[in-house]
């Protein structure tokens, strides 16, 4: 009798689960014994906190650009919906933060489905252009919108987005994106970047992969933008205009399309990058845009193409992006 | 009513360039709008500091930003005519960052003011309405350069060889017609046309800065969009219909809303007909 075994399922690894697990706390503990000892200063948390909001958006924008292919530039827009929802939960009617954070999830992940429905049955450039007017749109109406500050925002925020916050945020983010993509839906939402004819000819229903991709992308903007809002202080509409989108958009393009790992890399580095130059913030931005076209020109998959660092091994669907 | 005009022709003139491009190489250039932004610099500046009249400075910003055009077609985006349309999208932004903080490392990102003896402003009374000489010359201006390029575009060789490219490239090619030249010539007429805008611009608002070619850029397209994106009436009637659309909402509206409505109006579009108003239905191939 033949027995066939193809595959086999390891899907979950004790050991080494336990040794990542051991790594994550360690890391964690290490940050936070150095704040409380007070060896890092206030310079370096400020862009640690960068770093990680960015590594959120980053990896969330990615899964929308690079995993789905779809090209976004309303990333900000998200954003500035989570982190308006969060301050009006926290400082308006002062509930936990953690009300703030789930309702900023909440109201960018309606605000991603109610733009993507629409907007998601649009290709390519044209997609790209409805979702950063559909940005710019929240932000002109977050600019009209007297409860919460209008064009001047709204200041003094208490300041609630601390290290274990920030830090469990980033995990969730990556542990929710690297699961799904690595799930049945997340290799329908390839198929979906892939070839959406085709990926349709299999039976795939791919607008809906293509809103639930939106739709999570978007959720965890929400997410970021409540980190922001409770770490500086102060939101104002204008911070998410599109240039913020495009911020991402390079961390992303870096990093390369489909890469998360690349995502996390880029936005570290990025973030690093501009803290550097924060004195020269027109240089920044010129190098930022010499860094897209020439990625763009030279390495249209990004640096990282969609290949990922660390123990997978399998799921490296090589193939061009289309 | 008459300001949404004069804010319409300058629309119309952005838009042709971006339906220009698009029609041939299927790419929206996000960098006219700052073409033109660097257009009006330029026309700034053969005002301020060399002192010619607006219609020298008008032509001189045309001859320059054709020239850059050209740039960065050859540069940028010819690399990159057989890649994605999403890598050619994200060069195209790429683009349009550099030009703009280009702009603020060389010049600041300050206001500047046009210089008010370029351009004297006279209010006529006709029957009732107040017409301001700004409004015929930017009108008038804007009109003629439509009537030059529909004359180029229908009764020359190079209008021919640029119809036939963008109906098929390989065709084209194989009829003996030098496309790189064509996409060239393209960019070139379509970057005048922008820069042309911005002098306009500049004379309309009286102050230009280099962020400025952004949200009219954005404007633009959604004008070229409307009309039918490729088609070059219908850039012209999206732009003054954008331009008169505008007007009203803040006219009677916020005028805080007046970018919101602009794009309000695209997504409308894409929507309901997102072949633009001109457009024809085509399949998709596979």
């Amino acid at each position: 009798m033949q027995k066939t075994q193809s595959v086999k399922p390891t899907y979950f690894k004790p050991v080494q689960f336990l040794i990542e697990v051991g790594i994550l706390v360690a890391l964690f503990t290490l940050v936070q014994y150095l704040i409380t000892t007070g060896l890092l200063n206030q310079y370096y948390q400020i862009n640690l906190a960068s770093i990680c909001i960015n590594i959120i958006l980053a990896v969330s924008l990615n899964l929308i650009n690079g995993f789905t292919g779809q090209l976004s530039l309303g990333h900000a827009g998200f954003m500035a919906v989570g982190a308006y929802a969060s301050v009006i939960m926290t400082q308006y009617m002062e509930l936990p933060f953690i009300v703030g954070i789930i309702m900023a999830c909440l109201a960018a992940a309606l605000a991603g489905f109610i733009i993507g429905v629409p907007t998601l049955r649009l290709r390519g450039d044209y997609l790209a252009i409805a979702t950063l007017g559909f940005g710019e749109i929240i932000r002109v109406v977050l600019q009209n919108i007297d409860y919460v500050g209008g064009p001047a925002g709204i200041m003094g925020i208490t300041k609630m987005a601390t290290w274990p916050w920030m830090f469990a945020s980033v995990v969730i983010t990556l542990v929710v994106i690297v699961n799904l993509i690595n799930s049945s839906y997340g290799r329908a939402i390839i198929s979906v970047r892939e070839d959406e004819i085709a990926a349709e000819l299999m039976g795939i229903n791919t607008t809906k992969y293509k809103v639930l991709a939106f739709v999570i992308g978007a959720m965890f903007a929400g997410l970021a933008g409540a980190l922001y809002a409770h770490y500086f202080y102060i939101i104002k509409p204008e911070t998410f205009n599109f240039l913020k989108s495009f911020d991402i958009l390079v961390m992303v393009v870096l990093g390369g399309l489909g890469s998360t790992t690349g995502a996390v890399i880029a936005a570290i580095f990025i973030t690093v990058l501009t803290a550097a130059l924060q004195s020269f913030p027109a240089i920044r931005m010129i190098l930022y845009a010499i860094i897209l076209i020439i990625v763009m020109i030279y390495r249209p998959q990004g640096l990282m193409g969609n290949k990922e660092l660390g123990r997978r091994a399998f799921g490296r669907l090589r193939g061009e992006n289309k | 009513m008459v300001n949404g005009l004069s804010l319409g022709a300058i629309y119309a003139l952005i838009a042709l360039g971006y339906t220009m491009v698009y029609g041939i190489i299927m790419l929206i250039n996000f960098a006219h709008g700052d073409i033109m932004m660097v257009g009006a610099y330029i026309g700034f500046f053969s005002v301020a500091v060399l002192g010619t009249n607006i219609f020298v400075a008008m032509a001189v910003a045309m001859m320059a930003c054709a020239l850059l055009g050209v740039i960065i077609e050859k540069v940028a985006y010819k690399p990159l005519r057989n890649s994605t349309r999403i890598a050619a999208l994200i060069t195209a932004i790429g683009v349009s960052l550099f030009l703009e903080y280009t702009t603020i490392f060389f010049l600041t990102p300050n206001q500047r003011v046009y210089p008010a003896e370029a351009f004297p402003v006279t209010n006529y009374h006709v029957m009732g309405l107040t017409l301001s000489s700004k409004d015929i010359f930017v009108f008038i201006s804007a009109v003629v350069l439509m009537i030059i390029l529909q004359y180029i575009i229908k009764r020359t060789k190079t209008g021919k060889a640029m119809r036939a490219v963008s109906l098929d490239k390989e065709a084209a090619m194989l009829m003996g017609i030098n496309v790189d030249k064509t996409i060239s010539i393209t960019f070139a007429i379509g970057s005048a046309l922008a820069a042309a805008a911005g002098v306009m611009m500049g004379i309309y608002y009286n102050s230009i800065n280099p962020l400025m070619g952004i949200i009219p850029g954005l404007k633009a397209f959604v004008a070229a969009v409307l009309g039918g994106i490729g088609i070059i009436p219908g850039a012209m009637v999206g732009g003054f219909l954008m331009g008169i659309l505008e007007t009203l909402v803040s006219g009677y509206g916020s005028s805080l809303y007046r970018d919101a409505v602009a794009f309000g109006v695209l997504i409308i579009i894409l929507l309901i007909k997102p072949t633009g108003l001109f457009g024809k239905n085509t399949g998709e191939k596979v």
